[in-house]
Order: structure tokens, then C-alpha cells, then sequence
């Protein structure tokens, strides 16, 4: 699919990602959306129907939920089934450790679901030492509820790591073992993955490697999340560009659309949900989506042989690298990312902020889980405004 | 809701085929008309 | 993007009748249209106005040839449409209408 093809925007997003809630009850030390505090303008229910009936009205295929944790909310399950039954498919993702057997039964019975359990880890010490001690446990017992309830195939989505890139046969095996499709996806330096970035994403010799073992795996899902790898020979399948207000948006906790839910930052807001045009007009007539759609400049990178397979990159891994949008990648193939790098100066990259973590994240460096393990589950906010 | 009109070319002027000619094998050098992907298949989502 | 189709294995019988598969949605996009498929999960792309057109109007006739005939385009693009519809029923976004329906009259 030729980007000039999908430059003029679509009718609808093809996959519209809804973040339901800011709680969750991890701490994840890469997390996108800096979650853990539930934030006290969330949606309210009625109105988090009103958004499924607008996307069910656009003609919206599928949405994927997550979050924070979406079983956070205590209205999460009515709020897919009015979904499925508006016929707006669903996926969602969760670390599992709020799916319960009663839940599972419950989804397995649902029609037009897939359920996604996040994983960053086929052992117990990699896994945890990213997503917190008794994470691990939480989704594995997640995945045996599935299958004991017989809701059929799910997907184990894990985030690639430095530390993780070594497990990956092994998370290939675990989702054999459970009939589940793996699904692999691009840690991006968003949320709190800003601070942890450095240090957890792959290597360049992890990259080639990763490059080649998806390549002999079509069957293994990425979220199209590895375009930046395309240079490296034939691209892997997916629609191998970026996606951001031209195919994909997000819609967040507290209604507000962005361009995608890496780039959670003032410069990537298209509007919100409870402006006068609902959902649909920040998705035909924002600003922000009008710029992404027009074509975009390959500055630094178009005397590269490889744009044309590459499209530079991830703009939000750019964007929060401190890089300029139109140069290379931070992981470019070609290692121009790593140069470009070099030449940012300390402190000069976009800062996420703490958005809704229940505490700072550390400057620089790995945080350490917190050490209170699986957190309790914040109680619902007071009404909102909404 | 289908705001396409009725045409006897196949495609709009960014058609390949319409901007190269007739071509000369009669068999399909350009990209097929249909192409499929997983739901899956887009970046920026989770 | 790399097309994971591969030859239709399935014999396309340009003189059944065809539908758009009822667990299909189709909607319409400036370079066509997209298709999703809620059982099997698959988008897939129609890139043609042309191809949209035949898509939607396949049960309004007697035959999936009658359909290409009424389309009135060159061969060219009648071969292409052709391949598109053996693509299309191999991704189960069109399927053979049952009961009889062989060039029956669609009044």
C-alpha cells in the first residue's frame, strides 16, 4: 500500500487505540502512558458510550483498549459488550492480574473479542524486573483462566528489550504451549520509557538479529512496530509506515485525542473527544492530522538509499530522543540515529512528564520495581466533570 | 454512503497502469488491486 | 507492504453468483475501499473505485461475469478486476452464493 495512497486521510481510523483509564495497578518501568493514578476527569461512563457509538457510527472496525490497566474500571465489561454489540470489535490489553476466572468466562462467552496479556518475559526475573515482582505470576495465572475457560487464542504482547531478546524462543514456545499468538513490539523511549530507554532498548546486534528471526516468523505479530528495521532486506508484514493521524489515533483517559499512543505531548494533541464535533471532527479537520497527512520532508535522510523502505522511522522515538522528525531514526539501521544521538545535548529532549505515575520515575537509569508489588487498586474517582 | 462514481477506467490518474500504456506481456506488472493485512498490520497502536 | 496473499488455490467460477460475505463490512476510502472481516480478522485493501463498484453490485447479478460485463471496461482491466475477484474470494471477503443460484434471474 503505496503512502500516497493513504496520504489523503481516511473515512475512519483503520485501528483506533482507547486508553480507558490512567490507573493500573503495576508501576512498569517502560510504561507509554506513565500510569498509575487513575485521574480524576476520566470519561464517565455515559460518556465512554457516547465515544463507542460515534466510532460504531464512523464505521470504526476495531479498537484496542488498554490503558493503565483497563480492568481498572469497574465498567470496563459492559463497556466492550456495547461495543461488540454496536459492532466495534475489540481487543484488549491487560497484565492480567485483575482477570478473573468469573472475567474469563465472561469474555469467553463474547463474541468479537481478543484479549491481549502483556509479558515482557518467559522467566519470572527478566519479566519482573521490568514490570514488577508478582507481575510474572499475575499473567501467567491470566493466561490459565483463558484457557481454562475456553475463550480460545489470545495474544502475549511483550515489549523488546535488551534483556529480553535472549527469551524470545522461549516466549515462542509459552505461547505454543497456550495456543496464543505471540506478538512482539518496539520499546519506545515514551512515558516512563523515556528515563529507561538508554538502557533497555536492544542493541544494534540484538536489532539484526530480532530483524531475522521475525523474518523466518510471519506468523508472529509486531504491530507493524518494526519498519525502522525495513533497510535490513525484505520488510516484515504490516503496513510498514507510520501510522500516526493518518491510519491510527488514540483517544485517552480524560477524552483527549493524539496522534498515537507514543507521543503522548501537547505537540502531538489533536483535539478532544468533548469538543463540539465529538470524535469525528478532531479526526476529519484537526490541525495536527492535517500536517501528518500532507507529505512529509525526509530532511537529513533523503539522499539515503534506504528512506524509501525506512520512512525514517518512528517519529515518537525521535521526538523524545530529542532528534529532529525529519532525520534519521534512533535505532536508523544505518546507525545515523546513533550519531544523530550524540549530538543532543543533555536535557534538550521533549520530557513526557510525570503524566500519572504514583511517583516520579528515577533521572536516568533502570528504576528499580517498586517495592510494593502488585499495588492495590486505586478506588474510582469521585464523578467527574463530564 | 459509497461516493464512488460509475467509470469505464479502472482507476484514478495515480494508476500505474493508466500512466504506463497498454502493457505489452498482458499480464499484471503492477500491484495488485486487492492486498490484505492483519488487523494488526499498523503501527502506533498497542 | 508486503501482500501475504498467495495464489488462490480456490477455483474461482466466474458463473456462480456472488456476494460479499455477510461477516464483512465494507467501507468506503478516497483510494477505494477497506474491507474487515470480523471472523477471520482480516483487512484487507480494494484498491480500485472499479473494483468497490463490482464488489458491492456482485449479488445484483446472475454471475460473477455478468457483474464484470456490466462494468463495461477494457480487458486490460476486466483481467486485473478478474484477479482481484479470485483474491477476494480466497480472503473470504466474497463468497458463492448457495441454493441454486447459477445464472438464475435476479428479479
Amino acid at each position: 500500500m503505496r503512502i500516497d495512497q493513504l496520504k489523503h486521510g481516511l473515512t475512519a481510523p483503520i485501528c483506533l487505540t482507547w486508553e480507558l483509564t490512567y490507573g493500573c495497578n503495576l508501576a512498569c518501568v517502560h510504561c507509554l502512558s506513565s500510569s498509575g493514578r487513575r485521574d480524576p476527569d476520566e470519561l464517565s461512563t455515559a460518556e465512554a458510550e457516547r465515544v463507542v457509538d460515534e466510532l460504531a457510527a464512523m464505521q470504526v472496525f476495531y479498537v484496542n483498549i488498554g490503558g493503565g490497566e483497563p480492568l481498572v474500571r469497574q465498567d470496563f465489561l459492559d463497556l466492550l459488550e456495547h461495543a461488540v454489540a454496536s459492532g466495534v470489535g475489540v481487543k484488549f490489553s491487560t497484565n492480567g492480574a485483575l482477570l478473573t476466572r468469573a472475567m474469563a468466562a465472561r469474555l469467553a462467552a463474547t463474541d468479537y473479542v481478543d484479549v491481549q496479556v502483556s509479558l515482557d518475559g518467559a522467566s519470572k526475573p527478566t519479566n519482573d524486573a521490568v514490570r514488577g515482582e508478582g507481575s510474572y505470576a499475575a499473567a501467567r495465572r491470566a493466561m490459565d483462566h483463558l484457557a481454562e475457560a475456553g475463550f480460545g487464542p489470545f495474544k502475549i504482547s511483550v515489549v523488546v528489550t535488551r534483556d529480553n531478546v535472549a527469551e524470545l524462543d522461549d516466549l515462542e514456545a509459552l505461547a505454543l504451549g497456550y495456543g496464543a499468538q505471540l506478538r512482539v513490539t518496539r520499546l519506545r523511549p515514551s512515558g516512563r520509557g523515556a528515563a529507561t530507554w538508554r538502557k533497555l532498548h536492544p542493541t544494534a546486534s540484538q536489532q539484526r538479529h530480532l530483524y531475522r528471526w521475525l523474518s523466518a516468523r510471519p506468523h508472529v505479530l509486531t504491530g507493524d512496530s518494526f519498519f525502522h528495521l525495513s533497510g535490513l532486506g525484505e520488510p516484515l508484514p504490516g503496513l510498514n509506515l507510520c501510522g500516526a493521524g493518518r491510519v491510527v489515533c488514540l483517544i485517552d483517559p480524560v477524552g483527549d485525542v493524539y496522534a498515537c499512543p507514543f507521543v503522548l505531548h501537547d505537540q502531538f494533541k489533536a483535539g478532544s473527544v468533548r469538543g463540539p464535533g465529538g470524535f469525528a471532527a478532531v479526526w476529519h479537520s484537526s490541525r495536527l492530522f492535517e500536517e501528518l497527512r500532507a507529505p512529509q520532508s525526509a530532511g537529513a535522510c533523503a539522499s539515503c538509499g534506504m528512506f524509501d523502505a525506512c520512512q525514517g522511522g518512528c517519529m515518537a522515538a525521535k521526538f523524545f530522543t530529542g532528534l529532529p522528525l525529519d532525520g534519521p531514526d534512533p535505532e536508523c539501521v544505518l546507525g545515523h540515529g546513533k550519531a544523530a544521538l550524540a549530538r543532543v545535548a543533555p536535557g534538550a529532549a521533549p520530557s513526557p512528564g510525570p503524566g500519572h505515575s504514583r511517583r516520579a520515575p528515577a533521572p536516568g537509569g533502570v528504576r528499580p520495581p517498586d517495592p510494593a508489588r502488585l499495588l492495590p487498586v486505586l478506588p474510582e474517582p469521585p464523578p467527574g466533570a463530564g | 454512503m459509497d461516493a464512488t462514481e460509475p467509470t469505464t477506467r479502472l482507476d484514478p490518474p495515480n494508476d500505474p497502469a493508466a500512466r504506463a500504456g497498454t502493457d505489452a506481456e498482458g499480464d499484471l506488472v503492477e500491484d495488485d488491486l486487492v492486498e490484505e493485512i492483519s488487523i494488526d498490520g499498523m503501527c502506533g497502536v498497542y | 507492504m508486503r501482500s501475504l496473499l498467495t495464489t488462490p488455490d480456490v477455483a474461482f467460477d466466474p458463473e456462480r453468483r456472488y456476494a460479499l460475505h455477510p461477516q464483512v463490512a465494507l467501507r468506503s476510502e478516497p483510494f477505494g475501499a477497506l474491507a474487515y472481516h470480523y471472523g477471520n480478522r482480516r483487512l484487507t485493501f480494494l484498491k480500485s473505485a472499479s473494483l468497490v463498484e463490482l464488489v458491492r453490485g456482485l449479488d445484483r447479478h446472475p454471475s460473477a461475469a455478468a457483474a464484470l460485463d456490466a462494468l463495461g471496461v477494457s480487458d486490460q482491466d476486466r483481467a486485473r478486476l478478474w484477479r482481484a475477484l479470485e483474491q477476494l474470494e480466497h480472503a473470504q471477503v466474497i463468497h458463492p452464493l448457495t441454493g441454486g443460484d447459477r445464472c438464475a434471474s435476479t428479479s
